[in-house]
């Protein structure tokens, strides 16, 4: 059953990144991007990292993919254009897979595992029944490294920040909405009557 | 899981800051752009009291959040020095903003940032706080680099910093990567326990260092890295200049010195030969280019990268005199430096500022008092006796000679003949050049600054030096007690 499902994500996921490359419309790749992660998403869940799955698909899906769907429509990309050297540079490319191919392949067949590599691999955490993933991870992130934690949550308020300073413009003469000062407005203000005489305008 | 709650208090000072950043942030945010004056002083202020803190409660060697935090007497020292840059550059900066009518409260609340990075920088034990901490501090210095965005120069300051400091970064973590690879820690003292002097290390980790020492030399832009530092010191306004000249240099030194000194002390024969190279080359640099330069703050700019290889000859040397002679070196340096940019910033005409050498010319005649301290500064940078500036420079050529490093102390005598001739051309155009236009009357503040700092240059050998020496001793030993 595990090797069904296996199957069927790991195919998507061939078969949608294939899509992405190959779709006409720029705007179809993204979708098929997403596709992808989401695919890869549930390969993550059958390895029991439901954590990786789950920032997958919040920041991948959530926040990368949406911002290249922005990107991809403000920018107005002719994918036909882009693609028309493709066949010039098809050998290049090839001799390049094929070298990155030839070096993994040398990479796995050279690896000497250690033997104790499942302990080893292991050990610093707890077994899955007693702490999931997901818990485990924030029991060292808000104990051990909350330093580090808080220190990011830094570094990440500087840049709100930075980009606020570096963008924001105070422009003068825009006319904003203030709802609770059109709400708060008294009548006298906004309606006339008026006596209109018939057959004469005002 | 119950689990205890970490010893807050060796990190106090950066808490604070922290909070104090926080809390004038919103305050900004509520009160609008006219509230960079209050912002400003109120983030001077705390600068101020987190260095008193650091004081109060940083003593002893004490170590927390798990191995990641370090405070003693080396981290006290140096963040003493680079929250009293801050806080002296931070409110000459608010004058000046004011002047220029760019005031946004923004700015003394990134200084407040950067000033938190610096503190958790010199204090890291850890190549993990330590990282995350750099960026704290570059992020917010880049952010202020490109604080007039309306200018092509300061963006492009900005720009240029980012990129390079990028890839700084990016050597960095190589490094460290490479290290936690060969060495099995990132922590400080882990790394110490296992080196062992005169043994052989494997060729990783000294690859690993060797990307770490490039990087720290870009931080504290020594030579052969320095190449953004003429740009990004002119193209960033000018308080910004100045406060990149004292606190973050400092900061960056003082980093140089614990990540050298603490994990890899035993290692001394592995990493001496490249901070000498580093050393002798922005000596060099830092005097010869600098002669050619007619932007006050683009000779400045080389004059800091000449004093960075001077406080690193001390660092060469990896002794307990050595340190203690680089931090001796720092106080003195950053006392020059704010004095200068104090008057620097004071350098308008016309309704504008002036940035040219030229511009300084027969200042004697039209502004007495100021002539006479900016050439006090300068006779004290060049090294000239009884002036600050040559007690730092003795120094660090005492400890290397005493270290049998007597090569790079001739190189460093030699270089600063070199350097001297201009310093004393400023001091000559100051004193013998006819009049250009007359500068506007110094802010208050400006004068303040300039006055202490001229006053404590000449009389440095009667007050803080003989304290100076004493705490940089301290400092030095708490860094090889380790």
């Amino acid at each position: 059953m595990t090797a069904l499902v296996f199957y069927v994500f790991a195919a998507l996921t061939v078969a949608s990144g294939a899509m992405v490359v190959t779709a006409r419309n720029p705007v179809h790749s993204v979708l098929f991007l997403i596709l992808t992660f989401f695919n890869v998403a549930g390969l993550f869940v059958l390895l029991g990292a439901e954590f990786v799955a789950m920032i997958m698909v919040i920041v991948y899906v959530g926040a990368v993919a949406v911002l290249f769907l922005f990107v991809v429509m403000m920018l107005d990309i002719h994918a036909v254009t882009l693609r028309q050297g493709v066949l010039k540079l098809f050998p290049v490319g090839s001799v390049v897979g094929l070298v990155l191919f030839a070096e993994l392949t040398l990479v796995f067949g050279a690896w000497a595992w250690d033997p104790n590599f499942a302990q080893i691999a292991s050990s610093p955490i707890p077994p899955v029944s007693e702490l999931t993933n997901t818990e485990a991870l924030g029991v060292v992130l808000y104990t051990k490294y909350v330093y580090l934690f808080q220190l990011s949550g830094i570094v990440l308020l500087v840049g709100m920040v930075g980009s606020i300073m570096l963008t924001h413009r105070l422009r003068q003469g825009v006319k904003r909405q203030n709802p609770l000062e059109q709400a708060t407005r008294p009548i006298e203000e906004c309606i006339e009557v008026k006596k209109v005489a018939t057959g004469k305008g005002i | 899981m119950a689990t205890d709650i970490p010893n807050l208090f060796p990190a106090l000072p950066e808490i604070f800051l922290a909070l104090v950043a926080m809390a004038l942030l919103m305050l900004g945010v509520f009160r609008k752009a006219e509230s960079t004056r209050l912002v400003g002083h109120l983030g001077a202020a705390a600068l101020v009291a987190a260095g008193a803190l650091a004081l109060a409660f940083g003593g002893l060697r004490t170590v927390t959040f798990g191995g990641l935090y370090i405070t003693d007497a080396f981290a006290v020292f140096a963040k003493v020095l680079v929250f009293g840059a801050s806080a002296v550059t931070l409110v000459l900066a608010v004058k000046w903003l004011e002047q220029e009518n760019v005031q946004r409260y923004e700015y003394p609340i990134l200084v407040l940032f950067a000033a938190l990075g610096m503190g958790a920088m010199v204090s890291a034990n850890d190549f993990l706080s330590l990282y995350v901490a750099l960026e704290t501090q570059s992020l917010s210095l880049y952010l202020i680099a490109a604080y007039q965005r309306d200018t092509v120069r300061s963006t492009e300051a900005g720009l240029k910093y980012f990129v390079l400091g990028a890839l700084a970064s990016g050597l960095f973590l190589y490094g460290a990567s490479l290290i936690y690879g060969f060495a099995g820690s990132t922590n400080f003292d882990v790394l110490a326990r296992g080196f062992v002097a005169g043994e052989p290390v494997s060729a990783g980790v000294v690859v690993g260092l060797v990307f770490i020492v490039c990087a720290l030399a870009f931080k504290c832009s020594a030579v052969p890295f320095h190449m953004w530092t003429p740009d990004v010191y002119e193209g960033a306004p000018t308080p910004v200049t100045a406060f990149f000249s004292v606190a973050p240099k400092a900061a960056a030194i003082a980093l140089f010195l614990r990540v050298m000194i603490a994990p890899f002390g035993d290692l001394l024969a592995q990493w001496q030969q490249v901070v000498v190279v580093i050393a002798v080359l922005s000596m060099l640099v830092g005097g010869l280019a600098a002669i050619v330069q007619t932007n006050i703050k683009r000779l400045m700019a080389y004059s800091s990268i000449g004093h960075v290889g001077y406080a690193l000859i001390g660092l060469a040397v990896g002794t307990e005199e050595g340190v203690s002679a680089v931090l001796i070196y720092l106080s003195v340096y950053l006392f020059m430096n704010v004095g200068t940019f104090a008057a620097i910033l004071s350098m308008r005409a016309n309704g504008r500022m002036v940035e040219g050498v030229a511009d300084l010319a027969g200042l004697s005649k039209t502004r007495p008092v100021m002539a006479a301290a900016v050439a006090t500064m300068m006779f004290s940078m060049a090294g000239i006796p009884p002036f600050a500036g040559f007690f730092g420079k003795f120094f660090v050529f005492k400890a290397a000679v005493d270290a049998g490093l007597i090569g790079l102390a001739v190189v460093g005598v030699l270089t600063s003949v070199v350097a001297a001739f201009y310093y004393l051309r400023i001091v000559k155009v100051l004193y013998f050049d006819d009049p250009a236009d007359q500068f506007e009357p110094m802010p208050p503040q400006a004068q303040l600054v300039l006055g202490i700092t001229s006053v404590a240059v000449v009389v440095f050998f009667l007050f803080p030096l003989p304290q100076v020496v004493v705490a940089a001793g301290n400092a030095a030993r708490a860094l090889f007690g380790a």
